[in-house]
């Protein structure tokens, strides 16, 4: 579990990135911060792994002040991922997967056995490992930088838009990937995002964030959706652009054509299967 | 007696005027490039510091050789023909190039990547060495390269003092009117900084590889085939 307890970060000119921030993320789940840039949610990604430490306040991992651990050892106890990968130009694909075990100490050859078998995890081919991250699409480097994360077994995953500069496509394929893998890993992550759709889709608990890093409203992805808690979450969801808003019609062959707000078709609604799990987000 | 002849004949010393060479310049170019290293670190971390430094330390090649050469025993106490004070004024000169050479170097490397490396957990000695400077390394080896170059032609001023080297060729060929002892200084100097300038580049390619481009391109683009291996 992390607990964030009334954490804020001022720089020393004064500006607030964070101010008086609270929560909880519970083991085993996913928790999105959703905002816009500026808004300090990669600011309260890094209170995690103190690369960033609050001016006031503190984060508590299983109830240890993560300000009471080395931040060296902390960090590698933390898997963390970042947009543009964040890989070593310099290294080969498995070595850079093997950084984590072999800082903690792990021998040379367990290292790289254990590189290889995540590269099987995150669906990457074994021929890609002794490629430098220069000869990788932009995809497969991030599934380099999640095996990276992941090699050393963290209990805690932190994602910083990791799926931010890909293409729109590759970015839906990862997101699935990451549903699947965090199905069968049940790793408590925290996921970065701008992507209302990302958050919606990936987020067992979402944080909306005003600029400032003041949260707006708090929720699973289904209480956001049903009840926003002001304008600005709503205007930030698109439910006030019509954006979410369906509607469905019979289909001559039955069942129902579910279209947008300006009737653009978006899907079908079988008779059987048309309960409310059909998500607004996909 | 042609050129060709002078040089076949006196041949034996002039390899050891070559050595000589050589234990000048080798040890001027480390010291420099050793000490811009923290130096040049220093000007990334403090940006504030980075023109004083790199800008201060540059200066320093704008004085003359000679005068160097004839003031640094004063201040070092050693003797004016000693190579070690050769050493010392040649170390200077090449600081003087290094340091900037090897701020940019280090200024070079994406934040992206250094953010990574504290984020996975390197000490910040272990981030210096196993992350800034091999990736700092292509811009200080082009950094390096000029230096080495620089050295060897500055290592024949101190001929003038009577510190042997090849350019111990030169003040003995004018002193004694023999062109082709000129010629073959000038000749083997050229020799000597193309040589040490292709040593450089072919250590760059041992220790740097992953800028050799990729053996064949890269097979197709991403998602099909490899995404769906990991759906099952």
């Amino acid at each position: 579990m992390i607990e964030f307890r009334q954490v804020s970060k001022t720089y020393s000119d004064g500006t607030a990135a964070v101010e008086d921030f609270s929560l909880t993320v519970s083991s085993h789940t996913t928790t999105v911060l959703l905002g816009s840039s500026g808004c300090g949610k990669t600011t309260l990604l890094r209170m995690v792994n103190r690369m960033v430490e609050p001016t006031a306040g503190s984060v508590r991992i299983d109830d240890v002040d993560v300000a009471t651990v080395r931040p060296v050892a902390l960090r590698r106890s933390i898997g963390y991922v970042m947009q543009n990968s964040g890989l070593m130009p310099h290294r080969r694909v498995v070595e850079d997967i093997a950084t984590v075990p072999r800082l903690n100490g792990a021998p040379r050859a367990e290292a790289r056995r254990r590189a290889m078998e995540l590269m099987e995890v995150v669906g990457l081919d074994p021929q890609l490992a002794r490629r430098h991250p220069g000869q990788l699409s932009g995809g497969q480097q991030q599934r380099v930088g999640v095996a990276r994360a992941l090699a050393d077994d963290p209990n805690i995953l932190l994602m910083d838009e990791p799926f931010g500069a890909v293409d729109p496509l590759v970015r839906l394929e990862l997101q699935r990937e990451l549903r699947r893998l965090q199905d069968d890993l049940r790793k408590t992550i925290v996921f970065v995002t701008h992507d209302i759709d990302e958050a919606l889709a990936l987020g067992d608990q979402i944080v909306v964030l005003r600029p400032g890093g003041r949260t707006a409203q708090t929720g699973t992805p289904r209480e956001l959706v049903e009840a926003p808690a002001d304008d600005f979450v709503s205007r930030f969801l698109g439910l006030d652009a019509g954006r979410r808003k369906l509607r469905a019609a019979p289909r001559p062959g039955g069942g129902q054509v579910v279209t947008d707000d300006a009737g653009r078709p978006l899907g079908v609604l079988d008779d059987a299967d048309g309960g409310p799990s059909a998500g607004a987000g996909e | 007696m042609t050129a060709v002849q002078w040089i076949l004949e006196n041949l034996p010393q002039i390899l050891e005027l070559t050595v000589d060479h050589l234990l000048l310049t080798v040890p001027a170019v480390l010291a420099a490039f050793l000490l811009a290293l923290p130096l040049g670190r220093l000007a990334v971390r403090l940006p504030r510091l980075r023109e004083p430094l790199v800008g201060g330390i540059g200066l320093l090649y704008a004085i003359p050789s000679l005068p160097l050469f004839i003031v640094l025993p004063l201040i070092l106490g050693t003797s004016i023909r000693e190579p070690l004070n050769a050493v010392a004024a040649l170390t200077l000169f090449g600081l003087a190039l290094m340091v900037r050479s090897a701020a940019d170097a280090f200024g070079s490397v994406e934040e992206d990547v250094r953010l990574a490396a504290v984020a996975v957990g390197h000490s910040a000695a272990g981030r210096f060495l196993t992350v800034e400077l091999p990736l700092a390394g292509p811009a200080l080896l082009a950094g390096l390269r000029v230096v080495s170059v620089s050295t060897i032609s500055l290592v024949s001023v101190s001929a003038v003092l009577g510190i042997t080297s090849l350019g111990s060729l030169f003040t003995d060929g004018f002193e004694r009117g023999i062109v082709a002892s000129i010629v073959a200084g000038i000749v083997m100097t050229a020799v000597l900084a193309l040589v040490l300038d292709l040593l450089l580049v072919a250590l760059g390619r041992v220790l740097m590889p992953w800028r050799r481009p990729a053996p064949r391109r890269a097979g197709s683009r991403e998602p099909a085939q490899v995404g769906e291996r990991g759906a099952a």
